[in-house]
């Protein structure tokens, strides 16, 4: 008999309506399951606003508020607030958001409530595009990708344009903790969601969650992708505490990019030097990576 | 698919829109393509499938042992894909 | 009760002190500024014990009151013009989660052109967003209208977020004599605010969810039902609150001398504090004139305008504002309102006071005498822009 390696509890129950091998899916539930039942969720437009079911249904065992598009960092602020006027202080207080949500539209209220020092949680389940309104490019869709909106075509009119680096984009904020979580790794997902219970502020996870329906890739294989993101350094998994940087996987053998692109139908289209350019990138930001960690090592 | 709980007129609702019924009553099982097969003799109960289940439809019985909960598993395949053992194989329903 | 000297701003920031809001969240934007600064005074100084989430947005401010309401928590902001605008997607948000958020809004001109000036298109933009509408008159109104308002808007039969106005500069930075009650005496009249339902881990439950077209329109109606429950709420709170403190600004529509009147002046705001010096003048020289304010725009006064047409021959309605419209959107609901009245009276627009223009009693005069006359010389101008400069000034020799 094997080991439970992550929480037993579930607070998500089946019957959701995600598609077949959401990565969303996954996201959520081990959100749950490391913040436990004292956690209030907030949810703005994105796949969960539908996934967690209609009036009456609902699919998760903690409170939840549905929010507008853009608010998810004003809504957790105001709840926050709310539990603290009633002096309640061991609830976990989460916005949930997509990266739609969340790097483009919601970004705003996100600075905002990380600018304010917020006790709060904050988990950007990134399946890079507008994915609930039907595949359509986002700031945080990675170059090179096929989209709705960028529908290649006759003019190799794919995602041009760098992929928005939520992380950094809060590391400039000063956050007392931000790491990158991946849904193929949920022993470590899980480790960094209850290591920001004990961090009084603000907390930023950048999810990696793949979405089979979006990224055109048959739905048993989404955390085979999700793994090979990370094994090819394309995701790399690491976290930041007041400005130090720690890599939390190292891969051992490193997956070229071109087999991580290949196994998916929306990077299709892509010419051989237009992946070599990609490697180049991701060997590049990885090198950033790995010499951040040592320039912050004493921190 | 009709309730008991399902309201009969606008009295019946609460002042604003409010979920409080658990979804486990949606079988998402119909949606299903591939049925996940469990070998148990190959099975060595790691729960690796259970962890990786998005449906939460992978079930740890008292025994130890698992079973696919068949009313909300909607036949992804993740847990074919994972299983170290190759102890699960997805059947096309019939 | 000890009398201050403290202007409307003040008014805004003592009636939430008072009513011991427990979050605000709020934004600088002028002629708002004073009343965040206000807050931010009370709270740092420990007289008032709230969490004062200091945002990036009024967008941001409204959204964050709407969770923190959900979560249990008594609610205030303020702000004015664009932040009011800027708000209008959340403003929805709030009515239909049924949170009831207490707001002032400085009536301020929507840009461009820019202007910081008393105009109520901010607010009247607004209407749609199914939050009640006060439009005050005076400081002490204003005071006494959070208090009023946390009652009305927290009974749970009605459960609705209400705004209350105030004119940029003529009221926002006036200061009067107010009366500031006791904190005992307003905790005996309001209680705590305890909604049916609420975000609570001991009792979990998702607010704001997705409902098919099979039911959407009943949560509408349930609305449309608070709406009505609300009007004869607010009577109730009204009166109650004129046995406590003493003091009845009127409820729907505040009349003024209209039991006798041949012709009547509807208007809103600082205006009609005006309004009642000309009506006071006009009386004495005989003419049977009054002024029936629009204390509520929301929920209108349908029926008290109705009753009101059956007592005179001509009403005139004042707008602070233009809609872009045929008229003033004070004007079309007052129309709307009569159109199914067996009473009919004569009934012109005054779109007046545009960008915080003076309306001076010398102007409200020649209004009223124009609606006295309306009877007589029909209303065949339906529309007046009042003093306009509609052609050079004749030369004086």
């Amino acid at each position: 008999m094997g080991k439970i390696t992550i929480p037993e509890e579930e607070n998500m129950h089946p019957g959701h309506i995600a598609c077949l091998g959401c990565g969303g899916g996954l996201a959520m539930r081990y959100t749950l399951k490391a913040l436990g039942k004292r956690t209030i969720v907030s949810v703005p437009a994105c796949c969960w606003a539908i996934m967690h079911g209609k009036h009456p249904s609902f699919a998760l065992g903690v409170p939840l508020v549905d929010t507008a598009f853009e608010v998810t960092g004003a809504s957790i602020s105001g709840i926050r607030a709310a539990l603290d006027a009633k002096d309640i202080k061991d609830v976990n207080v989460v916005g949930f958001a997509g990266d739609g949500g969340t790097a483009d539209i919601g970004i705003q209220a996100l600075s905002g409530a990380v600018e304010r020092n917020t006790n709060v949680f904050y988990v950007m389940y990134d399946n890079e595009a507008y994915m609930n309104t039907g595949i359509q490019r986002s700031g945080a869709t990675p170059p090179g990708a096929w989209t709705t909106t960028t529908p290649v075509g006759t003019t190799q009119d794919w995602k041009k344009g760098a992929k928005k680096n939520m992380v950094e984009i809060m590391v400039a904020h000063d956050i007392p903790y931000t790491a990158t979580i991946n849904v193929a790794f949920p022993e470590d997902f899980i480790k960094k969601l209850q290591k920001g219970i004990d961090i009084d502020g603000p907390k930023f996870y950048h999810a990696f969650a793949p979405c089979p329906t979006g990224w055109r890739h048959p739905p048993e294989l989404t955390v085979s992708i999700a793994k090979m993101a990370t094994d090819s350094n394309v995701f790399p998994l690491f976290e930041v505490e007041i400005g130090k940087y720690k890599i939390t996987r190292k891969p051992k053998k490193r997956i070229p990019v071109k087999e991580y692109l290949a196994i998916q139908g929306r990077f299709r289209h892509l010419p051989e030097d237009e992946v070599e350019q990609m490697q180049r990138r991701v060997d590049r930001e990885w090198e950033l990576l790995l010499r951040k960690e040592e320039f912050t090592a004493d921190f | 698919m009709t309730y008991d709980w399902d309201p009969k007129c606008y009295k019946d609702l609460p002042h604003t829109a409010i979920m409080d019924r658990p979804t486990t009553h949606i079988k998402t099982g119909v949606w299903r393509t591939y049925r996940p097969i469990v070998d148990k003799e190959k099975c060595t109960d790691c729960y690796i499938c259970w962890k990786f289940c998005p449906d939460v439809s992978i079930l740890i019985l008292e025994d130890g042992s698992i079973e696919v909960d068949y009313d909300h598993c909607k036949g992804c395949g993740i847990c074919a894909e994972v299983c170290p053992v190759k102890a699960i194989e997805m059947e096309r329903e019939r | 009760m000890p009398k201050m000297v403290i202007t409307v701003n003040y008014s805004l920031a003592y009636g939430a002190k008072l009513s011991r809001v427990e979050v605000v969240a709020a934004y600088p934007i002028t002629p708002q500024t004073t009343v965040v600064e206000k807050l931010a005074e009370f709270v740092a100084n420990g007289e008032m014990d709230t969490q004062y989430v200091k945002v990036e947005s009024e967008h941001t401010a409204m959204a964050a009151l709407i969770s923190a309401s959900l979560a249990g928590a008594r609610t205030f902001t303020a702000t004015s013009a664009h932040g009011l605008t800027l708000m209008h997607e959340v403003l929805i948000w709030a009515s239909g989660s049924r949170t009831p958020i207490v707001m002032g809004n400085i009536n301020r001109a929507m840009a461009p052109a820019w202007s910081v000036w008393a105009d109520h298109l901010d607010s009247v933009a607004q209407r749609d967003t199914g939050w009640m509408q006060i439009y005050a008159e005076t400081n002490q109104e204003v005071l006494d209208s959070i208090i009023q308002a946390y009652k009305f808007c927290e009974n749970n039969e009605v459960l609705l977020p209400c705004m209350i106005m105030e004119d940029a500069f003529f009221l926002s930075h006036t200061s009067e004599a107010v009366d500031v009650p006791e904190q005992s005496e307003v905790d005996a009249f309001l209680p705590t605010f305890d909604p049916p339902e609420k975000l609570d881990v001991d009792d979990p439950k998702g607010f704001c969810s997705l409902v098919m077209p099979d039911w959407y329109m009943e949560f509408r109606y349930l609305m449309y039902e608070a709406w009505n429950k609300a009007m004869g709420v607010i009577y109730d709170v009204v009166e109650d609150f004129e046995k406590k403190f003493g003091r009845n600004h009127g409820a729907l529509l505040d009349m003024y001398k209209c039991d006798d009147a041949d012709a009547v002046l509807m208007a809103a705001g600082t205006a009609a504090a005006t309004c009642r010096e000309v009506v006071d003048d006009l009386r004495s020289k005989g003419k049977k004139v009054g002024l029936a304010r629009i204390r509520f725009f929301r929920p209108f006064p349908t029926e008290e305008v109705r009753s009101l047409a059956k007592e005179v021959d001509a009403i005139g309605v004042l707008d602070r504002s233009f809609t872009f419209a045929h008229g003033g959107a004070f004007f079309s609901e007052v129309g709307g309102a009569l159109y199914n009245s067996p009473a009919k009276p004569a009934l012109k627009n005054y779109v007046a006071g545009l960008g915080g223009r003076d309306i001076t009693p010398k102007t409200l005069s020649r209004l009223f005498e124009d609606v006295l006359s309306l009877p007589e010389n029909g209303t065949e101008k339906e529309i007046e822009w009042v003093d306009l400069k509609d052609a050079p000034p004749e030369e004086v020799s």
